[in-house]
């Protein structure tokens, strides 16, 4: 007997199938959870106080990422009111249930999806949940990663395993090859752009084509996080040499990649998906988002078009306005979209030897993690930011959205390197646009939104 | 969680796409690690005027003497979509909403409402509108909604559907499969034994 062709997304949900229900849904074993400070107490109290353990405490993992300070020096004090009982109540329960925690200061302490890859906790062809909805970003990895709610994330703590209704599958091919100054983020913004916010509902994506292969992985990280912005399950990349030389080393990874499970990651030959798109990555160009949906996006050299009323009410743009051009009041660079290493070094390099604009009230660059922040310093690209006049700061999740403390100006027109330009997500009555942190750095220094292949020529 | 079986109420329309979790329930109004507490902040910044000072805006459809006691939400494409937070659907829970229907829903707020005894129809969009202030009722066992004398089928998955019917607990459920889950275990620690290894040597 012939085994039927798979998708890269059927052999992890096979390999991770237990049973199926009396109900026709699917017990599918979890491999890892990443709880975070915002969620993980409520999970692991709500959990506790129903008097169930978690089932195996080695394989779950917190971070303090969502609102700790990310002024240096910082402590557990935070800027959102109250902040400080999240930071901890998540300590006491995590060390309570016996999971792995890292702390406010921890050396390792990042952002989720930035620290979970760093250290090697998600890999190749396992499961990993969070109740966060861009867990999607560690399928870069060639893992099945999805965000999940609270209840969810009890239910996978406590049985090991979470009752799923089977996604269907689609592929995402992207021809060629991004051209010079076209980055993951803008394909990303150009997906939903074409195909809607809602456009992926119900499926798991597998990105592939010569384009996803070309980037490396922290470009592919950047693509699968927007996957839930398209309202995908998640978004998944198929592993390759590049996905086993990251890994290498990295502390909670297997010293060696050689079993024949990792080897058949990839989706085979003939494999059939519900549905597929294609994009030539030629006509993607650096993209800014002018609404209030990541869907609301367009070339940075492209006009404002026809949207919701109520979109172009908030963000103060009328149709055919222009988008260059648009004057902003600050910049961010941060976030799990946009906030590693190889981020912040294409940024540093519009910035170095250059000043944002006079008229932007707030620039700050938050790495993705501590570990990023270090490797950043060891290159002095703290100094080209801060130089360039960009505030420097510890990691965390940040202004990427406001949680009642830190926010912009009031009234401000940000500029933002993140993945969610919703009415008042960067506080209230902040007008956010979204874009790579090429065309933050670029759009800083133009004290309006440019387009960033002007400055690097 | 209270058992769904049948609903009958005023049907209230928010029907915009993309409502997004941020918008049912800002991060700021988030005050606390419990589950409750949370339906005064519901829909904040679209409801009330001034928000710090909750007056509310008399123009937000649930602030309508109509919308009183109502159960009952209608949405556009990709309701709920943007943060995974619970606490977006514990906030409608706590408020009274019981059933949203929905021309589409973004997947984590969907399970979301099926684990806190919130039922989510989707609709053909003309449909959805066709419901904006009539009593609705809603009949989780026959799978229909039924308008003054239109009565409309929807589908939901078996196992969802018994989850709401009988207010079971995912949890308690699963914990009766424990012995295949142990088989299971013990079978996969055998094939990737790299998954339980923890840090390596």
């Amino acid at each position: 007997m012939t085994d039927l062709p798979k998708t890269l997304f059927e052999k992890i949900w096979d390999t991770h199938h237990v049973a199926q229900t009396a109900g026709g849904a699917h017990l599918i074993a979890i491999d890892r959870i990443f709880l975070h400070e915002r969620t993980g107490a409520s999970a692991l109290k709500s959990l506790a106080a129903s008097g169930r353990a978690v089932r195996d405490p080695a394989r779950v993992f917190a971070v303090m990422d969502h609102i700790v300070d990310t002024r240096i020096g910082r402590g557990d004090d935070t800027l959102m009111p109250g902040g400080s009982a999240f930071i901890t109540e998540t300590r006491a329960a995590s060390q309570a249930a016996g999971i792995t925690l890292f702390d406010v200061n921890d050396r390792d302490q990042g952002i989720t999806h930035v620290i979970s890859p760093e250290l090697g906790i998600v890999l190749p062809g396992a499961t990993l949940v969070a109740p966060d909805s861009h867990t999607c970003t560690q399928g870069a990895l060639g893992a099945l990663a999805w965000g999940i709610g609270s209840s969810e994330a009890e239910h996978a703590m406590a049985t090991g395993v979470l009752r799923l209704d089977r996604p269907k599958t689609m592929r995402i091919t992207v021809t060629g090859r991004l051209a010079p100054g076209v980055t993951p983020k803008d394909l990303a913004l150009h997906l939903l752009a074409e195909h809607g916010a809602g456009g992926g509902a119900g499926h798991v994506v597998e990105f592939a084509g010569e384009a996803v292969a070309g980037l490396d992985i922290e470009g592919r990280m950047t693509l699968c996080n927007m996957a839930t912005e398209f309202s995908a399950m998640t978004a998944i990349i198929a592993p390759d040499d590049k996905t086993y030389a990251y890994l290498a080393g990295r502390r909670y990874a297997p010293a060696r990649f050689d079993a024949p499970y990792w080897s058949s990651l990839s989706t085979d030959e003939g494999a059939t998906f519900d549905r597929e798109i294609l994009i030539d990555a030629a006509t993607v160009a650096p993209m800014v988002s002018w609404g209030t949906s990541p869907e609301h996006s367009i070339a940075v050299t492209g006009s404002v078009p026809e949207g919701p009323e109520r979109a172009h009410l908030y963000i103060g743009l009328q149709a055919g306005q222009a988008i260059a051009g648009i004057p902003i009041d600050a910049a961010f660079i941060g976030s799990c979209t946009n906030a590693r290493l190889s981020d912040l070094r294409r940024a540093a390099d519009l910035l170095r030897g250059r000043r944002i604009a006079p008229s932007i009230r707030k620039a700050l660059v938050v790495p993705g993690s501590s570990a990023v922040k270090r490797a950043a310093e060891a290159e002095g690209l703290d100094r080209i930011f801060t130089d360039a006049g960009f505030e420097w700061r510890a990691s965390g999740c940040s202004l990427c959205f406001f949680a009642g403390g830190e926010s912009f100006p009031p009234g401000s027109r940000t500029i933002s390197s993140t993945n969610r330009n919703f009415e008042g997500r960067q506080g209230p009555g902040i007008r956010t646009h979204i874009a790579s942190p090429e065309t933050v750095a670029a759009s800083a220094i133009a004290g309006a939104i440019a387009d960033p292949r002007e400055l690097a020529r | 969680m209270t058992p769904f079986t049948t609903l009958s109420s005023i049907a209230v329309p928010l029907l915009r796409d993309n409502v997004d979790t941020d918008a049912i329930i800002p991060s700021r109004e988030m005050k606390s690690t419990g589950r409750t507490g949370l339906a005064e902040g519901l829909f904040a910044p679209w409801r009330y005027t001034d928000v710090a000072a909750r007056v509310p805006d008399p123009a937000f459809p649930l602030s309508r003497p109509e919308a009183q006691d109502a159960q009952l939400l209608l949405g556009g494409a990709n309701f709920g979509c943007g943060s995974s937070r619970e606490h977006a659907v514990w906030a409608l829970a706590e408020y009274g909403i019981r059933c949203i229907i929905a021309e589409s829903f973004a997947p984590i707020f969907r399970a979301n409402c099926i684990r806190n005894g919130i039922l989510p129809i989707g609709l053909e969009r003309a449909l959805v509108d066709s419901l904006a202030w009539q009593r609705v009722e809603v009949d989780l066992t026959a799978q229909t909604v039924t308008a003054g004398n239109r009565t409309t089928a929807f589908a939901i998955e078996e196992e969802p559907r018994q989850m709401l019917l009988e207010a079971l607990d995912a949890i308690s459920l699963t914990l009766k499969s424990f012995p295949e889950i142990d088989a299971w275990t013990a079978a996969d620690r055998a094939r990737r034994p790299w998954i339980y290894a923890g840090q390596s040597a």
